[in-house]
């Protein structure tokens, strides 16, 4: 274990050409006894998933065939399908955790009261295990009895019926991430709102400018840092997303809230090791192709 | 700050917020104190006797108090794993943000890979098998070590940032070596940072559920979250039972957000900034 490990961590010391040799009081060593649990339980996985991803594998014994599981992965609509849920879920929850988490910073920022009431209530849903939140909701969405659509009934209004509908399955359990994420995006906004100088508003308002002038020229560009981090943390979460699904429909009705995550857990349990480690590695150079612009494009910007 | 307070729209955002984030919640308790038939019309309603005891007695003896030793193999992974997180990524952040080369440049990269990427599960199951911890506490435990680390790393490094590097000199020049260096000078006062590591940490592993399922299957060692999630296959008819074990498991996570919001809330907003 740790002969493969100090090679790769140690191998790059080695080449560090150090001028000077004297004792630095910070050395090298303090970062080897994480960097190797580090290394031996995510990056060796991690690395060695794009060769298992060619093979067909039983854990015990692997035999190369080529790109065989991405063919079938891509061929069969039930696993590609779940390519496209699972953007949708990431740009649906991550979207509606920057316009909901700015506009409620926006009235927790201004003149009311109770605020830190509403921040604590907000945001302790990220602290419920996310099993609880979904089985919870699993009830609550119930199409007939459930509390959602009893409560619907009332205004008059027929609800979908929300886990069980094929066309809103996926849909259903996106509100629930932004129901439970949202209080995240929202204590990072009233950060990033806190910290704009107030003159700035004060300034602005002796000028004339009305309410949607200082949110549109004030708050929306200064703000511009916590909506980096908003999009990019939601993004990144929604496209890797398995437990709440996984608890509120398994991918159901059919396969129509089937996302990358779950799609491997099930390959996984039919054994099928080499094609849910393919799904594994879509599912990598699919984070990597939307986040990686999207660090670079924001990084770039905050540099100039 | 500004002005006076808005009153009919405070009143409205109260009652708006009240509803969207906390009936949910009361729906748990009603459900967890009602009687089985009761709980299944799935309404939002008083109770109309108090069952809280018995289903607390019932959700407990379940399975031969399987429930208790979730608890229990729960308590274990997040101590075990959150206390060896926090010192190894304290040395390592320390490290990183005081020694600028190359090598440190190339692993902060590592590292920030390690906060985008999924984890490559199967293969991770491979890895544990080879070294003969697959379904073992102690490869579960190293698992979520690794995950945790990435984060962990940052923090430190962007709270060390803020240590005038006077100090490590200082200390340096009074004949400290790294070791009494790192734990008798700068560890002390990191405490702040550590007290949101600690508990950022032990709620997100206390709540993980994909880690437990993949690398620790079986009953013997359930955590919570498994049960929890188990539960709902094995009483279908009894909501009241399954939202007891919802309620159950949430008590925790709720006392480390009474006593300690302020550092959640700074721990997660700084995280995310970082990252």
């Amino acid at each position: 274990m740790t002969t493969v490990t100090d090679a790769v961590t140690e191998a790059p010391a080695t080449t560090v050409p150090e001028p000077v040799r004297r004792r630095s009081p910070y050395p090298y060593w303090f970062i080897l006894p994480g960097g190797v649990i580090f290394t031996v339980f995510f990056l060796v996985p991690s690395v060695m998933a794009f060769w298992f991803s060619l093979t067909r594998w039983t854990l015990f014994d692997q035999e190369f065939i080529g790109l065989d599981n991405y063919v079938q992965f891509f061929r069969e609509p039930a696993l590609a399908s779940g390519l496209w849920h699972t953007l949708i879920y990431a740009v649906v929850t991550s979207g509606l955790k920057v316009v909901l988490g700015m506009a409620l910073a926006v009235l927790l920022t201004g003149p009311i009261l109770g605020r830190g009431f509403m921040r604590s209530v907000a945001f302790f849903p990220v602290l419920v295990s996310t099993i609880g939140v979904g089985l919870t909701f699993q009830i609550l969405m119930h199409p007939t009895r459930g509390v959602i659509n009893q409560a619907l009934d009332l205004a008059g209004i027929t609800g979908p019926a929300w886990l069980a509908d094929p066309d809103w399955a996926l849909l259903s359990v996106a509100f629930v991430d932004v129901w439970q994420g949202v209080g995240l995006a929202l204590v990072i906004y009233m950060a990033g709102i806190l910290s704009i100088p107030g003159e700035y508003f004060e300034a602005a308002t002796m000028d004339g400018a009305g309410a949607w002038h200082r949110f549109r020229n004030i708050t929306l560009p200064l703000a511009r840092p916590a909506t980096v981090s908003v999009i990019l943390l939601s993004l990144i979460g929604g496209l890797r997303k398995f437990d709440l699904i996984w608890a509120m429909t398994k991918g159901g009705p059919g396969f129509t809230s089937d996302v990358m995550a779950s799609v491997i857990y099930k390959q996984y349990q039919a054994g099928f090791y080499g094609l849910s480690t393919a799904g594994n590695v879509v599912l990598f150079l699919l984070v990597i192709l939307i986040a990686l612009p999207l660090f670079w494009f924001f990084n770039r910007k905050e540099d100039a | 700050m500004r002005t006076r307070p808005n009153y009919p729209l405070s009143g409205l955002t109260i009652v708006v917020f009240g509803v969207v984030f906390l009936v949910p919640f009361a729906f748990i308790l009603l459900t967890a104190g009602k009687t089985a038939p009761e709980s299944a019309l799935l309404d939002f309603s008083w109770p109309t006797r108090w069952a809280f005891a018995e289903n607390f007695q019932a959700v407990v003896e379940a399975r031969d108090y399987l429930l208790i030793i979730a608890f229990i193999n729960s308590t274990i992974l997040t101590v075990a794993s959150v206390s060896v997180v926090v010192v190894l990524a304290a040395m390592a952040g320390f490290v990183l943000q005081r020694r600028r080369t190359r090598l440190t440049k190339a692993v902060n990269l590592v590292i920030l890979s390690g906060l985008v990427l999924p984890p490559a599960v199967v293969p991770t199951i491979w890895v544990l098998q080879r070294l003969g911890l697959f379904k073992t506490m102690p490869g579960l435990i190293l698992v979520e070590i690794a995950y945790a680390m990435a984060f962990c790393v940052l923090l430190f490094q962007a709270f060390i940032a803020g240590i005038p590097k006077e100090l490590d000199e200082a200390a340096t020049i009074d004949g400290a070596g790294p070791l009494s260096l790192f734990f008798r000078v700068v560890l002390p006062l990191l405490r702040p940072i550590i007290v949101t590591v600690v508990v950022v940490q032990t709620v997100f592993i206390w709540n993980d559920f994909t880690s437990p399922l993949y690398f620790l299957p079986g009953d013997e060692n359930a955590t919570v979250q498994l049960t929890l999630f188990n539960f709902q296959g094995q009483y279908t008819n009894s909501y009241n039972l399954l939202f007891m074990d919802i309620l159950l498991v949430t008590v925790p996570p709720l006392i480390m957000f009474m006593i300690f919001q302020r550092q959640i809330v700074s721990g997660m907003v700084a995280g995310s900034v970082k990252g």
